[in-house]
């Protein structure tokens, strides 16, 4: 009983976040003229359609909690290191002023949330980045929980999800950042040599060191439609190469026809996926 | 050592004239066989590697190749490798394991090269599949940040259970000009952006990224290059002879690389 109202509590919470992530000025702005066609689409039917416009299909970028919800059964969500937060290891002038400003405005302490939840009843831990933190940014406190999630999912032989929205490496942290891409895919390694099984979804935008470490490690990768996925930013290679880049580069489209993705979801199809390949892999499925 | 900002050192670091992977597999081995190709769809020159010996032990050498002259620059595209020059590495990687030769990689490139073709061919899984097969090598790695080691392109060979690095070597997240033009939109901010990031040896030592530094000549590795090469052979033989006798090579690695931005230990977590 205690801990049925425990489980509630955590979901009350989560629906908190989650529709506070709904309030957000970047969900404002989507509604008011989408990205993708100029529509403007009440608040309330964008919500209805999990954020993606019903005119063109764009898939806008959505908070973490928002995430969990949408794809973990319900009274399943219980956060793992909730209270995990960036050190300004290198001093770096107004890090520290920027990462409170941003723990004010989007309630999270770091760009990406850890759960431990059911989907269709089959345990499994889930990692988020959420762009409107830093852009999702690598710096530490995200690698540590990242490696922290794939580390839980080993202990207790449970599959794992990541989904990824990040600009790359976070800039203030320096070195440190970009060795957090070493620590998360060796954390990955292990875990696949362990046996753990590991599904990667990109969403909107992935590129730079979060491309070029865990998030291309998935025994199954999937990514939602539209999504930009690239290890170098298109600005940079349009400077490098001095050209125009071809329409639909470095698309989820693009990178499924290149070969690096299994499969396109749609966001009100992703929960569905999921359940699917859970019970695929599933041990005590296996035969022998 | 010798006094200098973050900026001359960049400048230092990447100089023509200074010692390159192919001086150093010249100088440091005898025997050197040049492997080549990613057996998938290309050579790329950019990564220089093969099988050699180290004191009479055959071991894997592999490194960022920058090229001499203007015209190797064009062909090893000055260091920057493509999916092809990593998907190479790791087949020498694999190649090392299966005959338990140690693996000793030198680092320096401006970054993976970001080009349309490049990412085309999967630049994003071809450094994170390095990273992830370099963490699990269960034979000794030993890493050299001899130039410039920019990004995730470099530490893609770097996964090793030592990393040394040369005292005018940096070694970054991305250029000093791409870090003041993300943070500043003004790359002419470069100098400034040198010493904000911590990118010289001494400050990777201090931050544990880096295991040792290497002195160089008062004025640079390029004024006497034969006396860097003694202090090379002489820093990689002191860091690789221990490991050999180290049972759990992967094991040893993954507590190094697990370490780097470890909360708990920090007292920082938790608001």
């Amino acid at each position: 009983m205690d801990n049925h109202l425990f489980l509630q509590r955590r979901e009350r919470l989560m629906a908190l976040k989650s529709r506070r992530e709904g309030k957000s000025p970047q969900v404002r702005a989507v509604a008011g003229k989408c990205p993708g066609c100029g529509a403007a689409i009440p608040k309330a039917e964008l919500a209805k359609n999990l954020y993606v416009c019903p005119e063109c299909g764009r898939h806008h970028p959505i908070g973490a909690y928002l995430r969990l919800s949408l794809i973990l059964d319900p009274n399943s969500f219980r956060e793992l290191d909730e209270r995990l937060a960036a050190p300004n290891a290198l001093n770096f002038p107004g890090y520290d002023d920027k990462l409170k400003a941003l723990r004010r405005a989007t309630g999270l302490t770091e760009g990406a949330v850890s759960a431990r939840g059911r989907i269709d009843g089959r345990e499994c831990v889930a990692c988020v980045l959420d762009s409107r933190f830093f852009m999702g940014s690598m710096g530490s406190a995200l690698g540590e929980k990242v490696t922290r999630a794939v580390e839980h999912a080993q202990k207790y032989k449970l599959p794992l999800i990541i989904f990824s929205a990040s600009g790359g490496a976070r800039m203030q942290e320096g070195i440190l950042s970009l060795m957090q891409m070493a620590k998360t895919s060796a954390a990955l390694e292990r875990f696949s040599r362990a046996g753990g099984f590991y599904i990667s979804v990109f969403t909107h935008p992935t590129t730079g060191g979060v491309t070029a470490s865990f998030a291309s490690l998935g025994d199954i990768t999937l990514a939602e439609p539209g999504a930009l996925i690239g290890f170098a930013g298109p600005r940079v290679i349009e400077q490098t190469i001095g050209e125009k880049l071809p329409d639909g580069f470095q698309r989820s489209e693009y990178l499924e026809e290149h070969g690096f993705v299994d499969a396109i979801v749609p966001r009100g199809e992703l929960r569905a996926a999921l359940a699917r390949l859970l019970m695929l892999h599933e041990r005590g499925n296996r035969r022998g | 050592m010798a006094d200098r900002t973050a900026e001359q050192r960049v400048a230092l670091a990447r100089r023509a004239g200074r010692p390159g992977t192919a001086d150093y597999i010249a100088h440091l081995f005898t025997d050197f066989f040049e492997c080549r190709g990613d057996r998938l769809c290309r050579e790329d020159p950019s990564i220089l590697g093969g099988v050699a010996l180290y004191y009479g032990r055959p071991v894997t050498v592999l490194g960022h190749r920058k090229g001499k002259s203007l015209e190797e620059n064009l062909t090893c595209n000055f260091g920057m490798p493509g999916p092809e020059g990593y998907r190479k590495a790791q087949r020498l990687m694999k190649q090392a394991e299966k005959f338990r030769r140690p693996v000793i990689t030198f680092i320096d490139t401006p970054g993976a090269y970001p080009g349309l073709e490049a990412e085309a061919r999967g630049q994003g899984e071809a450094i994170a599949s390095t990273l992830a097969l370099m963490s699990a090598l269960t034979v000794p790695a030993v890493a050299v940040v001899t130039g410039e080691g920019g990004s995730g392109g470099a530490l893609a060979l770097g996964v090793a259970n030592a990393v040394l690095m040369l005292e005018n070597a940096v070694y970054s997240v991305l250029s000093p000009e791409g870090f003041a033009s993300i943070l500043w939109k003004d790359s002419a901010r470069s100098g400034e952006a040198a010493e904000l990031m911590k990118l010289t040896a001494a400050d990777l030592l201090e931050l544990g990224v880096v295991d040792a530094v290497i002195p160089e000549p008062e004025e640079g590795a390029h004024t006497a290059p034969e006396a860097v090469y003694a202090a090379v052979d002489q820093a990689l033989a002191a860091h690789l002879t221990p490991l050999l006798k180290i049972r759990d090579c992967a094991g040893h690695r993954y507590q190094k690389f697990r370490a780097m931005g470890a909360l708990a230990a920090s007292g920082r977590e938790g608001l």
